[in-house]
């Protein structure tokens, strides 16, 4: 692939970077990446990576616009309203770059297609909102040996990390190994958000997902970044890979995918 | 005393501070003296066998203490240990 004219000066401030140059920039629109949601993480996601010229953004979401979204996915626009999400997004997504390919997936995530979404792309990009999708995530990323850039958020809250557990690295598992209980933990829908901490930690998994394109610099691996927006402080605690993991362990009980329902539990709040 | 960062889905019951000071010297203990002064947070982080629960990490200097010593990990002066639950938030 040799880039076009037109495309050395649409990408030159990341080819005037000595750690992009020609060749990255190239890398870039070689690339594949599965973003799962197109809403408040995944929506400065794909906007970011596709500005970036990512060559092949595949886009999964089930959902359709809502007027309660717009105050965080800014990917969809009032007009919007109704759509399925994927189209909406696309059809930004591909104004803002025609370098890029994007494919897009409205039907649900499941145990039955999971693996073969996965296996098209270099990188997944976790932007759901529930924990069944994670933990699926997590899982088919294990098999299939993917880059997973997994993103959550609560309130003024936000959660950053990278697992690369084909490279040796901890799983999600690992790091929570049981899903919890419904109820346990609200929802955005149920507890709120500050749309802008979306943005935030959006479009910091593309930060990571460029890095780890261009194999630069050191990836949020095996560390987990939790952000507070109220006091604006950012820590980062280390992740282990647990040796008893039941995916990832030394005797993993889960050898497939599975299908994983939360199960359903009053508390207080 | 270590302190602890709590995170926002329990801070309804540590009258909304985000950070408390409490004296304990292993996690256990520690458990047990925040829930004497703020009753009820001992339910949320621990299952009925008094286990913390699966989805929710403590971390004593940003190491996680089930790869330490469990709840018997030691704590001193100066230590802080982290709440850190699993979040599921994205859309």
């Amino acid at each position: 692939m040799r880039l076009t004219e037109e495309q050395i000066y649409r990408y030159s401030r990341h080819i005037l970077l000595p750690e992009v140059g020609g060749v990255g920039q190239e890398k870039l629109l070689r690339a594949k990446v599965f973003c799962v949601g197109v809403g408040g993480l995944g929506s400065p996601v794909a906007l970011y990576l596709a500005a970036a010229g990512l060559g092949t953004l595949g886009i999964a979401d089930s959902d359709q616009v809502d007027i309660s979204n717009l105050q965080r996915q800014v990917l969809h626009y009032t007009d919007d309203i109704g759509k399925p999400k994927t189209h909406s997004a696309r059809e930004k997504l591909q104004k803002l770059n025609p370098d890029v390919n994007v494919i897009v997936y409205k039907d649900l995530i499941t145990m039955d297609n999971i693996r073969e979404l996965v296996k098209e792309y270099d990188i997944v990009i976790d932007g759901s909102d529930n924990f069944p999708t994670r933990y699926l995530l997590n899982d088919a990323c294990y098999f299939e040996k993917k880059t997973l850039i997994s993103g959550a958020l609560f309130q003024f809250e936000g959660q950053l990390s990278v697992f690369k557990t084909h490279k040796g690295g901890a799983c999600y598992r690992c790091l929570y190994p049981e899903i919890p209980p419904k109820g346990m933990v609200p929802t955005c829908e149920e507890a709120g958000i500050l749309g802008a901490v979306a943005g935030t930690i959006g479009t910091m998994q593309a930060v990571e997902t460029l890095k780890e394109v261009l194999d630069i610099g050191e990836p949020l691996v095996d560390k987990l970044l939790t952000m507070n927006a109220l006091s604006m402080s950012f820590n980062t605690v280390k992740i282990t890979k647990d040796p008893e993991c039941h995916l990832c362990g030394e005797n993993p009980t889960i050898l497939s995918i599975e299908e994983y329902k939360e199960h359903s539990c009053d508390i207080e709040d | 005393m270590p302190s602890v960062r709590i995170p926002t889905p329990l801070r309804k019951l540590t009258a909304d501070q985000d950070e408390v000071n409490i004296s304990a010297s292993n996690v256990s203990d520690l458990i047990e003296t925040m829930e004497s002064q703020y009753p009820g947070i001992k339910d949320r982080l621990c299952d009925e066998s008094g286990n913390v629960r699966r989805f929710i990490n403590l971390y004593v200097n940003n190491e996680d203490i089930r790869f330490l010593d469990g709840k018997e990990t030691q704590l001193n002066e100066g230590d802080v240990v982290s709440i850190i639950p699993a979040i599921a938030g994205g859309l």
